[in-house]
């Protein structure tokens, strides 16, 4: 990976994002596994910003760390069993054992399958030259992909979220 | 090793810890964050393959210098902004659907909440 720097990020992000992905799902009090979900979130935010991805950084940071985050925290504080804290089920074993399975055959078929990486197949100049251009303003280009090739799904997201808005009233309405 | 395959095994380790906590945890919150760190975790290979591996198929298609052609090299970070989108939807349905239950049966413990009848 290019520069000293970029690898120095990689790590630290890295090690940030999943050592507070592992601390969600292992420390006992509810709040604080909250807290560690939004340093996991800044740190998934990180890979986005190191893979040319400032945009969806930005979106991570607004929605997920932003609005995600703030829903889950408030949930905990009207659900008031935060004594009762977060320990596990009879099923944890077998929980654990299907993750580690399923992260063994994910990292095996990482590993071992044959990426055709751009650094291997380079491409005609006017393309490379392209791609170049998109990676600098990826905005405007992921706002021309959404309306036009994913206009669809875009028109039914809006939908799905209108959808989402009247279903949580509905769940939560005084009866 | 190249680093597409790091950021890959990294998003691989985000999504096995979040099935882990979705699994095997017993506040119903926790599961939403478990579910959570899922999501994330596909968000970040679907990014590390429009990063690394999309435009390399540029190289097989001889009209690949036009916008249309240009602009599937993002198509990637496209889906992880529909993921983005559908996560925001379902974590606020879920967590309508625990303020429900902890009105009707005042628990967030989901071995308590077994029968979804009031």
């Amino acid at each position: 990976m290019g520069t000293l720097f970029q690898e120095i990020a990689f790590w630290v992000v890295t090690v940030v994002a999943v050592g507070a992905a592992l601390l969600v799902v292992t420390v006992r009090d509810v709040f604080r596994a909250a807290l560690f979900l939004v340093v996991a979130f800044l740190g998934v935010a990180g890979l986005f910003v190191l893979l040319n991805a400032e945009f969806l950084a930005v979106v991570q940071v607004l929605i997920y760390a932003g609005a995600i985050s703030i829903l889950i925290i408030f949930a905990i504080m009207l659900t008031q069993d935060v004594q009762r804290g977060n320990s596990p089920t009879a099923l944890r074993p077998l929980a654990l054992t299907a993750s580690a399975l399923l992260l063994a055959a994910f990292v095996y078929t990482i590993v071992q399958t044959d990426w055709r990486l751009l650094e291997e197949t380079p491409l005609a100049a006017a393309t490379a030259q392209g791609v170049t251009q998109v990676w600098q303003d990826t905005p405007r280009w992921l706002g021309g992909l959404l309306m036009r090739e994913f206009l669809l799904p875009f028109e039914a997201a809006a939908v799905l979220l209108l959808a989402a808005v009247v279903g949580a009233l509905v769940l939560v309405r005084e009866r | 090793m190249e680093p597409l395959q790091r950021f890959l095994i990294v998003s691989a380790v985000l999504f096995a810890t979040g099935l882990y906590g979705a699994l095997s945890l017993r506040n119903v919150v926790v599961v939403l964050m478990g579910i959570e760190l899922m999501f994330n975790g596909v968000n970040v290979a679907m990014v590390a393959l429009s990063r690394y591996v999309v435009p390399a198929t540029l190289a097989a298609n001889p009209g690949s210098a036009t916008d249309s052609a240009l602009r599937t090299v993002l198509t990637g970070q496209v889906f992880a902004a529909f993921i983005i989108t559908v996560a925001a939807a379902e974590v606020a349905v879920g967590l309508a659907i625990v303020l429900a239950l902890y009105r009707s049966r005042e628990t967030v413990d989901i071995t308590d909440a077994s029968s979804m009848k009031q």
